[in-house]
């Protein structure tokens, strides 16, 4: 596969990568950047009736502190290059959610000014579908993307300056 | 003597209290405001142009996308202006049920409002308490239409469906209790030191001012100039309805603030009078040229389904000519403005939004202030970015 990992798979480092791996997805604090109409349903997810904190998620104003952004709504041809910028301010280890038709393949707005997809700059983890996702939805997208935390390998290796995140093909 | 070099700073569009993906840019003089410069197009998605090559019918849903945060007010502006263009007479219920959504809808605009205004300033509980509220419209949202936000409820000629049982009770009860919520607010917010410091005196704009601008909705009301197109222009059965029209004094944050809120306490007034005029009856107009065909008809024969398979792929024809609508949508008037060619799309439709023009106040109404005063400007103006670029 080609993966630089120079700890090796032992019962030591995959109990270390586990417990980096829990740390890291029972505090996903994701930016808070609401583009369009998708916006306002993260904003009830984080309110009182769906309450993201109690999954430790915390939205942070400055891409330096998070790590997790959710694309919430339309990414026209001019928003592009801000997305890509804040991104890539971003530290690592950090993970893309595509909430939302728009973000996931450019929904209705199939027109000159609008992206078609933001997984044609950015590196998706979690497509949630829903014009826009109900808030369960974005619960969902989240836990899945939990999940996905969970499976990689030498995540502690990887924090320590040792080989790359990766996760097992067969997971 | 004093450096007076100015400098420039960039806010957006990234940024947590610009409701979107607005951005400025500020020339400063240490932390006061000299100039103000909206930089807008962040979220331009070709509504008008894709609208020329979409029948009447298939319009509708793109209009949900405007404001989002008032769909429903959307809706009823577009199907009033094409309703006016195929001289459509709505059923009463119909029409009864319209000013109920359009009602509530500005009650959730306006919920949204006060939670992103005050957590702007550094009030974090109100944006709790109001969203609580806003769940409970996107309930009955859900209950009639299937959507939460984007409801796409309204239909040329009616609505697209007859309300389900239980409607009426959970709209009343919520009217109910809704005066009280709104007490919570103000006991939250009206009294609070640090809310006025930050209110009273902030973003002034004067009615010559602001009439001159084209500032519409709450912000105009908030300078004293007593305009509502619900009443001076009635529309959609508005002239059946009584209630009042707020209107500010010192052209300030916080009476844009008051008024608001009082908008709020008419809008439940407004609902409880549509409820008690609800009478059964149909809810779409005997018109078949334009409306969808009762959906018992489209399940249970073939002409039915033929008339729907019709309406539904190639639309109908409007007659030529143009014409305009404004609607006293949440955050000001809300235009469409058709222009027929004959077809069965239209060959320009233009949409005036109220957002846009209010925009434009922004640097009077904050140059020669506090760059923090800024955040409170443009929370009061009350700003969609999807119904500013469109």
């Amino acid at each position: 596969m080609g993966v630089d990992n120079p700890l090796g798979d032992n019962v030591i480092t995959t109990s270390l990568d586990l417990l980096v791996n829990w740390s890291r997805k029972s505090s996903i604090w994701p930016m808070t950047f609401g583009l369009a109409c998708c916006a306002i349903e993260m904003m009830a997810t984080g309110a009182s009736h769906n309450d993201l904190d109690r999954f430790g998620i915390i939205f942070r104003a400055s891409p330096r502190q998070s790590d997790c952004i959710i694309i919430a709504g339309t990414v026209t041809k001019k928003m592009l290059p801000v997305i890509k910028t804040v991104y890539e301010q971003m530290p690592e280890p950090k993970w893309v959610i595509a909430m939302g038709a728009c973000a996931c393949s450019g929904g209705i707005f199939d027109t000159y000014s609008v992206v078609q997809g933001i997984d044609e700059a950015l590196p998706v983890d979690v497509y949630i579908p829903g014009c826009p996702p109900r808030p369960e939805a974005l619960l969902y997208g989240l836990m899945k993307l939990q999940d996905k935390i969970m499976t990689e390998r030498n995540s502690f290796g990887s924090a320590i300056g040792l080989g790359q995140r990766y996760i097992p093909e067969a997971a | 003597m004093a450096n007076t070099e100015t400098m420039t700073l960039n806010m957006g569009p990234q940024h947590p209290s610009t409701h979107g993906v607005l951005r400025l840019v500020l020339e400063l003089d240490g932390e006061v405001i000299v100039k103000v410069t909206p930089h807008i197009g962040y979220l331009h998605r070709g509504v008008e142009k894709l609208s020329e090559h979409r029948t009447y019918h298939q319009i509708l849903p793109l209009t949900d996308r405007l404001d989002y945060l008032a769909p429903m007010s959307n809706n009823l502006g577009y199907i009033l202006a094409v309703e006016k263009l195929m001289a459509v007479e709505v059923p009463e219920r119909a029409e009864t049920i319209r000013i109920i959504m359009a009602e509530l809808t500005r009650l959730q605009s306006h919920l949204v409002w006060i939670a992103c205004h005050a957590l702007d300033i550094g009030a974090m509980t109100v944006f709790i308490y109001a969203f609580r509220e806003r769940e409970t419209i996107m309930e009955i949202y859900e209950q009639i239409s299937g959507a939460r936000m984007t409801s796409n409820f309204f239909r040329v000629g009616g609505l697209s469906q007859d309300v389900p049982d239980g409607f009426v009770k959970k709209v009343s009860d919520f009217i109910d209790v809704m005066p009280g919520y709104l007490d919570q607010y103000e006991g939250l917010l009206t009294t609070n030191p640090i809310w006025l410091k930050r209110t009273i005196g902030n973003g002034v704009i004067s009615a010559e001012d602001a009439i001159d601008i084209g500032i519409t909705g709450p912000a105009l009301r908030g300078s004293g100039v007593d305009w509502d197109l619900r009443r001076d222009t009635p529309y959609a059965g508005y002239e059946k309805y009584t209630f009042q029209v707020p209107v500010g004094e010192k052209c300030d944050t916080f009476d844009r603030y008051k008024v608001r809120l009082v908008e709020m306490r008419e809008s439940c007034k407004i609902v409880r009078q549509a409820l008690d005029k609800l009478k059964p009856g149909p809810v779409l107009a005997d018109c078949p040229q334009v409306c969808y065909p009762p959906k018992e008809n489209v399940y249970n024969s073939i002409e039915g389904l033929i008339h729907h398979f019709k309406i539904a792929s190639e639309g109908f024809y409007a007659p030529e000519g143009e014409v305009y609508q404004g609607v006293e949508a949440p955050k000001g008037e809300l235009g469409f403005y058709i222009v027929s060619d004959g077809g069965n799309m239209p060959e320009r439709l233009r949409i005036r939004p109220p957002s846009f023009i209010n925009l434009q106040a922004i640097e009077q109404m904050s140059v020669g202030s506090m760059i923090a005063d800024l955040v409170a400007v443009i929370g009061t103006l009350d700003i969609v970015l999807g119904e500013i670029d469109r």
